[in-house]
């Protein structure tokens, strides 16, 4: 058991980051068109337009929320006059509004998806993987929050966050951060990084894209392209 | 003065016989694949009729085109780049597929396979969506053909806006026409200002509007953003794709497929020089009503010495500048002032123009009298109401469409006397305004209409920008990813599908379906 989880918090992060940005720079470079959102609206409308929206808002809402939680060094906060307790009571309350509206939006596009007999026909099996994955990671994500509530002074936070640090700096001693942590903290952490790894396979590429589309708020509204 | 040459097309739907040989051509060769069955980057409609996808025209269901802001600039109607952004996790305003039609084969198996039986067997629809038999086909790209349908739903085409359009519902004074449609490959593109990726682009040498199929990205912007519904998103691939001008043909000098094929040979191909720095200006006119005049003149007369000689300092070739002179788009459109943009108030510089129809005097035959309009039949009197063309091609302004269609009646009367009477009647053209050499080569152009003055396409001079040795053994055309199809067998990034195209033989994976049933 041990082993395993030095395994899984210690290694496999790295595996999981690595075939994030290699799969994900290969599907750019060699099948790139493949690279897309695979919208089905104009096929089913349905409840699309809230649940897409809910469940992006809050999804990008989480992702941002982990970036910035997790990765932001313990002497920034320190410096903004932050403490532990208050750090955890807005990762809880932010995290739980957020983490509430991605799973009701994506509950609302899972049964659009699965009540319309075209868009159930046609879903193929990585998407229904995929949908499935987040569900349960959304869901293990805001399983934590009530046990959270047990202890508000923001040590386990602490804990992640060192986790979090040392993976990203290399540092090899991560791993018995985590170890000590309550099983459903544990298994979200398994189950995001897995996400990482469905990743470069399924239609999540679009995010890089969806972050990338911004730079067509400073762009020309004409493109031409001389012949090449 | 920044030139830029483009191969532009004029339809003369005075001859358009509706046969949609057009259509069938262009989706044999361009859209018979899984993902676009619904897809028609050439479709003819009849109208009055409310087209396809439903209602196109009315752009303020489907927010397609430009609109002039306050301050007198342009954004797309459905939003600048802001709104834009926040609509692309659910476009509200996306055409969805029933809009289209639901794309059908049919179980011809059925007809081979089944058992001995009284009735004969039949073939019975299947969806291409769920692979499962469709009780009823609803609707299809040409569900209104030859005016199919209820006067009462074909009446909410647009085209009615200032008609009192109930006088038309009856037998005796309904008018017909058929008006083929595809992308306009405008000057000033909705899709392109609309596309968050910058997917899709204009061709600087030809002016051709093309997606970049790998960098489409799916957002779907384009297809809301243009007002002629002529950008499609393949609901497989989950790219958007459109009308190509048949860009392969077009490069080596070859009219597009849907011209070549063309029966009653309506369609006509030539080069316009255009000053590109006077696009915005033009499409910004306050009044829609000016915005066919003010594309009219951004266009370059090929004939004036000072255009030639810019053209060839900023590297347009000889053969294009050639090309230019010979123009039949450039003498309809710009000259003889007989074709005009389709729908210029979506303020997109659409560059397929069209030749009004003449029609049937309608009231001259219920009294038995001609009315007259000095010595031309009166073109008020045309069974197709002017104002219905008018809003078609002018945003409303009858006057150019008048003057086209006098201008139409003008040759014919001119060439009948010429031939039956054996006398030049030049009284009838000094009314239109035009000189015997003008109406010798309008009759050539559009009556005779040979191959050689229909289609003058200089080739593209590839020679100029790359080594064509290495095109040596090169592949084709592809849809991206250089040679490779987009998936490839054994690819961890999906599957190439088994079996060939859907509209022939679906997928085995959804053929399994619809045995089971």
């Amino acid at each position: 058991m041990d082993y395993l989880q030095y395994f899984i918090f210690g290694i496999y992060p790295y595996i999981a980051l690595t075939i994030f940005l290699l799969g994900s720079l290969v599907r750019f470079e060699r099948e790139q068109y493949t690279w897309r959102s695979e919208s089905t609206q104009m096929i089913h409308r349905g409840q699309l337009r809230l649940g897409s929206n809910l469940f992006h808002i809050g999804i990008i809402g989480v992702f941002l929320g982990h970036l910035g939680g997790l990765l932001t060094p313990m002497v920034v906060w320190q410096a903004l006059g932050v403490t532990h307790e208050a750090k955890q009571i807005l990762a809880m309350t932010a995290g739980g509004i957020l983490g509430g509206l991605g799973i009701i939006g994506l509950l609302i596009l899972l049964y659009r998806r699965f009540s319309n007999e075209r868009l159930a026909a046609m879903t193929p099996m990585r998407d229904k993987v995929l949908l499935l994955w987040l569900l349960v990671t959304l869901g293990l994500g805001l399983l934590t929050i009530p046990l959270s509530m047990a202890h508000l002074n923001g040590d386990m936070m602490v804990m992640f966050m060192e986790w979090a640090q040392r993976i990203v700096t290399f540092r090899g001693d991560a791993a018995p951060f985590v170890i000590g942590s309550p099983l459903v903290f544990q298994l979200h952490i398994f189950f995001g990084m897995t996400f990482f790894i469905i990743f470069p396979f399924t239609r999540m590429v679009h995010v890089w894209s969806g972050f990338a589309s911004v730079t067509y708020l400073g762009r020309a509204w004409q493109l031409v392209r001389p012949r090449a | 003065m920044k030139i830029r040459a483009q191969v532009a097309m004029v339809l003369n739907l005075d001859k358009c016989i509706g046969c949609h040989t057009c259509s069938i051509t262009c989706k044999n060769v361009w859209t018979s694949r899984d993902g676009v069955e619904y897809a028609w980057f050439n479709n003819v409609e009849t109208k009055p009729g409310i087209g396809y996808p439903k209602e196109w025209e009315n752009q303020s269901k489907w927010k397609g085109g430009w609109q002039r802001n306050a301050k007198g600039k342009l954004e797309p109607r459905q939003g600048g780049k802001l709104r834009i952004l926040a609509n692309i996790f659910a476009n509200p305003n996306l055409p969805a597929i029933d809009d289209y039609y639901e794309p059908f084969t049919y179980d011809y198996e059925h007809l081979q396979n089944a058992p001995e039986m009284q009735t004969p067997p039949t073939a019975r629809p299947i969806s291409v969506l769920t692979g499962k038999k469709m009780d009823k086909i609803e609707w299809g790209p040409n569900w209104e053909d030859d005016l199919g349908g209820e006067f009462s739903k074909r009446s909410k085409d647009q085209l009615f806006k200032d008609i009192e359009k109930e006088m038309y519902s009856t037998f005796e004074n309904t008018f017909i026409m058929y008006l083929p449609r595809l992308c306009e490959h405008c000057l000033n593109p909705a899709c392109v200002a609309s596309c968050p990726s910058g997917s899709i682009y204009k061709r600087e040498d030809d002016g051709i509007v093309l997606v970049d199929q790998d960098k489409c990205r799916g957002w779907r912007m384009c297809i809301s953003g243009c007002p002629y519904k002529k950008i499609y998103y393949n609901w497989d691939s989950g790219k958007a794709e459109k009308c190509t001008f048949c860009y392969p043909r077009i490069e080596s000098g070859q009219p597009t497929v849907c011209s070549e094929s063309c029966v009653g040979r309506i369609r006509y191909l030539g080069v316009l020089l255009y000053d590109a720095d006077q696009i915005e200006a033009a499409a910004s006119v306050a009044n829609e009503q000016d915005l066919y005049e003010a594309q009219l003149k951004i266009f370059l007369d090929p004939n004036l010495p000072s255009v030639i000689e810019e053209a060839r300092k900023q590297g347009i070739s000889d053969s294009w500048l050639d090309a230019a002179k010979r123009s039949p788009v450039y003498k309809m459109a710009v000259e003889w002032k007989v074709a005009f943009p389709l729908h210029p108030e979506y303020r997109t510089l659409p560059m397929v123009w069209y030749i009004p129809p003449l029609s049937p005097i309608q009231a001259a035959a219920e009294r038995g009298v001609l009315g007259r309009n000095g010595i031309l039949p009166d073109v008020k009197e045309l069974r197709i109401p002017v104002k219905y063309l008018a809003n078609l091609l002018t945003a409303g302004d009858e006057k150019p469409v008048l003057s086209a269609l006098d201008k139409m009646l003008a040759m014919r009367a001119y060439m009948r006397s010429k031939t039956v009477d054996k006398v030049d009647n030049l009284e009838v053209l000094k009314q239109v305004g035009l000189t015997q050499a003008q109406v010798d080569d309008m009759y050539q152009i559009m009556a005779i209409a040979n191959y050689e003055d229909r289609f003058v396409i200089p080739s593209s001079h590839k020679e100029v920008v790359e080594d064509s040795f290495n095109e040596k053994g090169s592949c084709g055309f592809t849809f991206g990813n250089g040679c490779s199809t987009g998936v490839s067998s054994g690819t961890l990034f999906g599957k190439k599908k088994e079996g060939s195209i859907i509209f022939v033989e679906m997928p085995k994976s959804r053929k399994k379906s619809t045995q089971e049933e």
